[in-house]
């Protein structure tokens, strides 16, 4: 019953808003983050908590909510962004098109999403969970101030924060392991 | 006739300059076409790199087997369904316009790497590591001693392996390798069978686990505890195993104790995790270790000479020589050998020392001592056009996120050699030409539509079970739910 009735305000949906098709050629030109937002908000029927990296796609209500931070990205570029309290740190990237990975979504199974936090706001995130340090253990070029972004949750003290996003490496024994020479 | 030949001139001018401004036009706009060989990580990033870092190029990604991600799929544990959220960013990759999965297609079998090249501007190998190392040892060959390579593929329903004779009726298992991938084999053994059943463990495997006699399993490692191949997080998974003891001797890890602080960051903390656990294991250990039904043993210093088999020529025991340290460098030591020999009795041998790759076709170069295509950081060696990217180019090492770190490195230098001429941009139509090919050879090509059907078949197959998915473990029948 749930099912068909989902069904039947899709089948509006995509009447009144055509490229909301998946074949649409407009829908396909769209940017892959306003395609995501279609198919997490049209084609997913769960309710409940909203899906990965949605919240995120939403605008902040009013001024107040607003979080401005900085990600700075491989080549040393500067790039603002305006986020908004509760915004998870790796999935507004991903809103701008910053090149940080989330292969695990959020999980803590992966450190692809690993990012180095200005100075003066490392002291201010909550300590890391043991499951993220383990992860960090993984990533190459880690430093002291070394964290995941998906573990970064933004709130009104983080205005200012910076996240650098570390070099690129072809070294694949991260955790310091060197195979037995020859 | 002055005039009729100048008319003829101006014509044969015009209809020369036509053609000069179309090859003009074409080689402008030609669309760069290149064929990715293999669907895991490796290819997977390496054409997203290549999508987002140019607008008008087609890749096409060729895969052996029917359905797509390789290891994602068919390495990583079943008990670890997170690592494979990393399907999702693939499905959207393969879901773009620009790109086009093609499944079932053995590539030097169905088709060459030659034939690729003749069609597409570029072409990256990215088929993986599907062999695996072997010790050369008395006794490799005896039945019950397994690759962990083809433990893990039965287990997670690689249709190669689903025939796997594995015999669990003994007490006692010997792992011998101390990698990540000797660990995942170690928790399935353990694992109690109410976990397991949970997830998408292929079902034969399930249905032989269910009636394991496994008690102990050792994991045995030629170095020291500084020198494990092993990471924290796979570590404490299996300190924490419900049923299960860890038993790590105070003897191997007591002397650590005084250079733990030394350590680069990782190291320490992988190494005071063995010290405290073989040391001063917490009150939550020892509860869970007080009540446990089945146990694993980490060995250190010991390397296999030896598979012992009885009269009957089953697994009676592994012999081992006894080794040392030797070198300045304490996390890099070498293993040295002495006169000293041990014995552990049991009846299976898991070897779990590595994959490795193999050439696919005899006329791209292949560096048989290493076990990869020799490589100058993606662009294999000589070969003008050809790349590659993950476990095929680095070496069987590295997690997800070095294989795509890899991936994306190859993918922009594909794009920068396109860009600055280094590989000549002629325009190419890649798959129009190899599909009628395949279509001849009575090939069945499986699109990423056929594989979302697939998809859709196992998860439904799953649900009835109480499984995330049910995998389908023969190729018949994942082309037959292609057509469902
Ligand atoms: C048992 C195991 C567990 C792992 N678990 C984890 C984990 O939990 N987390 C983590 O981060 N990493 C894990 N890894 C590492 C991770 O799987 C690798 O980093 C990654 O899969 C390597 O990617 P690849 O694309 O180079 O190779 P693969 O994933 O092996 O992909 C190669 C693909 O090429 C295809 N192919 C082979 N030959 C041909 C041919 N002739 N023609 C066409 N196609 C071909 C194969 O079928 C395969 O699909 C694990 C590895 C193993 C072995
Ligand atoms: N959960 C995860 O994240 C996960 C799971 C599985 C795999 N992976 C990754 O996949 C990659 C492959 O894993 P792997 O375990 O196959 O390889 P690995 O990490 O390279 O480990 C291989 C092990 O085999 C030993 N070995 C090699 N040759 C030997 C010999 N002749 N005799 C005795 N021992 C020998 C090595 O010892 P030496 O050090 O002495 O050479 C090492 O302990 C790794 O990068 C791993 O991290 C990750």
């Amino acid at each position: 019953m749930a099912a068909s009735m989902i069904n039947l305000c899709r089948r509006c949906l995509q009447t009144s808003f055509p490229f909301l098709s998946a074949t649409h050629p407009v829908r396909r030109k769209l940017p892959q983050y306003l395609r995501r937002k279609i198919e997490t908000k049209t084609f997913h029927t769960q309710s409940g908590p909203l899906r990965n990296g949605e919240f995120e796609m939403q605008d902040p209500k009013s001024e107040d909510e607003v979080v401005n931070i900085t990600f700075i990205d491989k080549q040393g570029k500067r790039i603002p962004v305006r986020g908004k309290i509760g915004d998870n740190a790796m999935y507004l990237a991903h809103r701008y098109n910053i090149e940080l990975e989330g292969a695990c979504e959020a999980s803590l199974a992966c450190s692809t999403c690993h990012v180095y936090v200005n100075e003066d706001y490392f002291d201010q995130l909550p300590e890391p969970k043991e499951e993220e340090e383990d992860m960090l253990d993984m990533a190459p070029f880690l430093k002291p101030n070394s964290r995941l972004g998906c573990q970064i949750i933004l709130n009104k003290d983080l205005e200012g924060l910076e996240l650098t996003l570390p070099p690129i490496t072809r070294n694949f024994y991260v955790d310091g392991h060197v195979p037995q020479p020859h | 006739m002055a005039s009729y030949n100048s008319r003829q001139f101006l014509l044969r001018l015009s209809r020369q300059i036509h053609k000069c401004q179309r090859r003009l036009y074409t080689n402008n706009n030609a669309v760069p076409h290149v064929a990715i060989i293999g669907s895991g990580p490796a290819g997977f990033y390496t054409a997203q790199q290549l999508l987002k870092g140019h607008s008008s190029i087609k890749v096409d990604i060729y895969e052996k087997l029917p359905v797509p991600f390789g290891l994602v799929r068919f390495g990583v544990a079943p008990d670890h369904p997170e690592v494979k959220n990393v399907i999702n960013t693939f499905t959207q990759t393969a879901e773009n316009e620009r790109c086009s999965f093609m499944g079932n297609i053995t590539i030097g079998k169905d088709i060459t790497v030659a034939d690729l090249q003749k069609a597409y501007t570029a072409v990256v190998l990215s088929y993986g590591a599907d062999a695996d190392r072997t010790l050369g040892i008395p006794g490799e060959d005896l039945p019950n001693v397994i690759s962990a390579r083809a433990l893990v593929g039965w287990y997670n329903g690689l249709p190669h392996d689903k025939n796997l004779n594995v015999d669990l009726s003994c007490k006692t298992a010997v792992i011998l390798g101390h990698g990540n991938v000797a660990l995942d084999v170690a928790r399935i053994l353990l694992t109690p069978i109410s976990i397991l059943a949970k997830t998408d463990i292929s079902q034969h495997s399930l249905d032989v686990l269910s009636k394991s006699n496994i008690k102990k399993v050792y994991v045995v490692g030629r170095r020291g505890p500084l020198q494990v191949a092993f990471t924290i997080k796979e570590l404490r998974e299996m300190i924490h195993l419900p049923e299960c003891k860890t038993i790590i001797h105070k003897d191997d890890v007591a002397h650590l104790q005084p250079l733990i602080e030394k350590l680069p960051r990782p190291r320490r903390r992988l190494t005071d995790l063995l010290y405290k656990t073989g040391c001063t294991p917490s009150e939550k250990d020892l509860k869970l270790w007080a009540s446990a039904k089945r146990q694993w043993e980490l060995q250190f210093l010991k390397s296999p000479t030896k598979i012992v088999p009885t009269d009957d020529k089953k697994i009676k025991s592994v012999s081992f020589t006894k080794n040392t340290l030797q070198g300045d460098d304490i996390v890099n030591q070498k293993a040295i050998s002495t006169e000293h020999t041990e014995e552990i009795e049991c009846g299976l041998v898991l070897r779990s020392i590595g994959y490795k790759s193999v050439p696919i076709d005899n006329t791209i170069p292949f560096d048989a001592k290493r076990g990869i295509i020799p490589n100058e950081n993606g662009r294999v060696t000589g070969v003008s056009g050809l790349y590659c990217s993950g476990w095929v180019g680095l070496g069987p090492v590295g997690v997800i996120l070095s294989t795509m770190t890899d991936g994306f490195n190859t993918g922009k230098l594909i794009l920068k050699d396109i860009e600055s001429g280094l590989i000549r941009h002629v325009p190419k139509s890649g798959k129009e030409k190899i599909l009628p090919v395949l279509n001849e050879k009575g090939v069945k090509v499986v699109n990423f539509m056929d594989w979302k059907q697939i998809d859709k078949t196992e998860t439904q197959k799953g649900e009835t079970v109480g499984k995330p998915r049910e995998k389908i473990t023969s190729i018949e029948e994942m082309i037959h739910a292609t057509k469902t």
